[in-house]
């Protein structure tokens, strides 16, 4: 071997030539999409958590030869309708691996037990009526699913397309997983950017249906909730629901059970590392992941695919109409509250009832102390936000029941 | 029924059911909370009436100061704006690592700092 051919063998390897050589647009809008979402996240910090993750890993699939995500591994067509483990193991790069985790369903069970140690239920407790709101917020995930029938998407895509109205990632992963494996990658990526994009999405209908004197509205303090009940509730809630929806148990289960570590006092270390090291360690290899399945165009058998699909466009619409469509329900029966209370409730704590934890209720916060600087809705925005992700699951496990026999 | 290709009038009809599922489940979770609640709120009530009452109540000062609404209960207030109260409150939350709804505060008093 010359110097000549070791040169052109380092040519060949290298990115430069895969950009020239297989140069295709898909990719290169997939970076510029990847740049803007970085931005996003380190500038406007909008959840850079999970949108610096994303991005980077969407940078990283889609930059020529990386390797470290392989799209084909995970293709389900009409022929292969499983996937082979064995290959992903011995071909598959760093990502591929850390993908098992979304594709078996680990994750999204691991992110609910940290979510769960660092929710507090005390404010739902406090006020059980939040619950409602947190029902009301489900409306998208139903409206998307007929919207997605519409379309053309059959019945258990278009259940998958509707999750993304819960704005829970990890419901929408885990439903997706188990209905319809072909969408997951799309999904994934709506469901993950929307959550990170709510302090951008909620606002405008946030102000557009609410009047000034609603939003300014200040709720009363809260009651004191005893130890014993918060105990007592992830007992009692893992036993209702999973008595009636068996399917939803690896989510609440995992959701009660990371809340029962933290509520009992007897198990503090456990407690801090679901919600510190575990919770971290998640979110990077689920951010990572998730943002490389997002791959601009590849090809298996002479046939394309690629994550910029008229599909994905639909999926990326039908999402954006039922998160909206879920803060305008949540908004709705706010301002039916607020009307029966005699104007006790601000309804502007509705739209918390996605369940986004804690971004709606930091949302719901900074917009009604932007009206009312004294006024301090962050508690009573938490409760509706976490029955959202009570309401969230409790879809999905129907869903599940429905469309997964 | 095909659940795999639903006609628009079965999904219409799967959404509705859905949404009314959702309303139902967290509804039953309400009411349940609400009995736990009542519950607990009479237990504590008849653990509060066990307990004697002080065998002389302390005459009340001349000019007691303002009750104030508390996180957890209502405490007292000495020459404090409520909303120095409120910052105070929640810097104490914040370096106890401690949710401010755990917290129970009896007063707070303006203590006179000596110019030097």
């Amino acid at each position: 071997m010359n110097i000549g051919e070791v040169l052109l063998n380092l040519w060949e390897t290298s990115g430069l030539y895969g950009l020239f050589a297989g140069f295709n647009w898909q990719s290169m809008v997939m970076i510029v999409i990847a740049c803007v979402l970085l931005y996003l996240g380190i500038v406007k910090q909008f959840e850079p958590l999970l949108l610096i993750g994303i991005a980077f890993g969407m940078l990283l699939t889609n930059l020529p030869f990386s390797g470290v995500y392989n799209p084909e591994l995970w293709l389900l067509t009409e022929e292969v309708t499983h996937i082979d483990y064995g290959r992903v193991l011995h071909e598959g790069g760093l990502i591929d691996m850390l993908y098992l985790g979304v594709k078996l369903g680990i994750y999204p069970s691991l992110i609910f037990i940290g979510v769960g140690a660092m929710t507090d239920f005390g404010p739902l407790i406090s006020n059980p009526k939040s619950l409602l709101l947190g029902a009301a917020a489900q409306l998208g995930i139903f409206t998307a699913f007929l919207a997605a029938i519409l379309l053309g998407f059959n019945g258990p895509e278009a259940a998958s397309i509707g999750i993304i109205g819960g704005a829970d990632g990890p419901t929408a992963i885990w439903l997706t997983k188990e209905l319809a494996p072909n969408l997951l990658a799309p999904i994934a990526v709506a469901a993950y950017s929307y959550m990170a994009l709510i302090p951008m999405i909620q606002p405008p209908f946030m102000k557009l249906l609410t009047t000034q004197k609603e939003r300014m509205v200040k709720m009363e303090q809260l009651r004191t909730v005893t130890k014993t009940e918060k105990i007592c509730f992830p007992i009692m809630i893992t036993i209702v629901t999973c008595l009636i929806l068996p399917s939803v148990a690896p989510l609440l289960g995992c959701l009660m059970f990371g809340n029962l570590l933290t509520e009992c006092g007897v198990t503090k270390r456990l407690s801090s590392t679901v919600q510190n090291e575990l919770m971290n360690i998640v979110t990077i290899f689920l951010s990572l992941s998730v943002g490389a399945t997002a791959v601009g165009y590849y090809e298996v058998d002479g046939k394309g695919y690629g994550f910029l699909s008229l599909q994905t466009i639909y999926i990326i619409i039908l999402g954006l109409c039922a998160f909206c469509l879920s803060t305008v329900g949540g908004l709705l029966i706010g301002k039916l509250m607020y009307a029966l209370s005699g104007g006790k409730i601000n309804p502007l704590i509705g739209s918390a009832g996605v369940s986004a934890v804690p971004m709606a209720a930091r949302v719901s916060q900074n917009v009604g102390s932007k009206y009312n600087p004294t006024n301090f809705l962050l508690m009573h925005a938490m409760g509706p936000n976490v029955a959202g992700v009570i309401g969230s699951a409790v879809a999905a496990g129907f869903l599940l029941a429905v469309f997964g026999g | 029924m095909d659940m795999t290709n639903p006609t628009i009038g079965q999904a219409a009809a799967i959404a509705v059911v859905g949404i009314c599922f959702v309303f139902a489940v967290l509804v039953l979770i309400l009411i349940i909370v609400k009995i736990f609640s009542s519950i607990f709120a009479g237990v504590k009530k008849t653990a509060k009436t066990e307990v004697p009452a002080p065998v002389a109540a302390a005459p009340a000062a001349a000019a007691a100061p303002a009750l104030a609404k508390g996180s957890c209960g209502d405490f007292k207030l000495h020459d404090v704006e409520p909303k120095q109260a409120a910052m105070v409150m929640a810097i104490v939350a914040d370096k106890m690592q401690t949710p401010l709804n755990e917290l129970r505060f009896k007063s707070i008093k303006k203590v006179e700092s000596e110019e030097k």
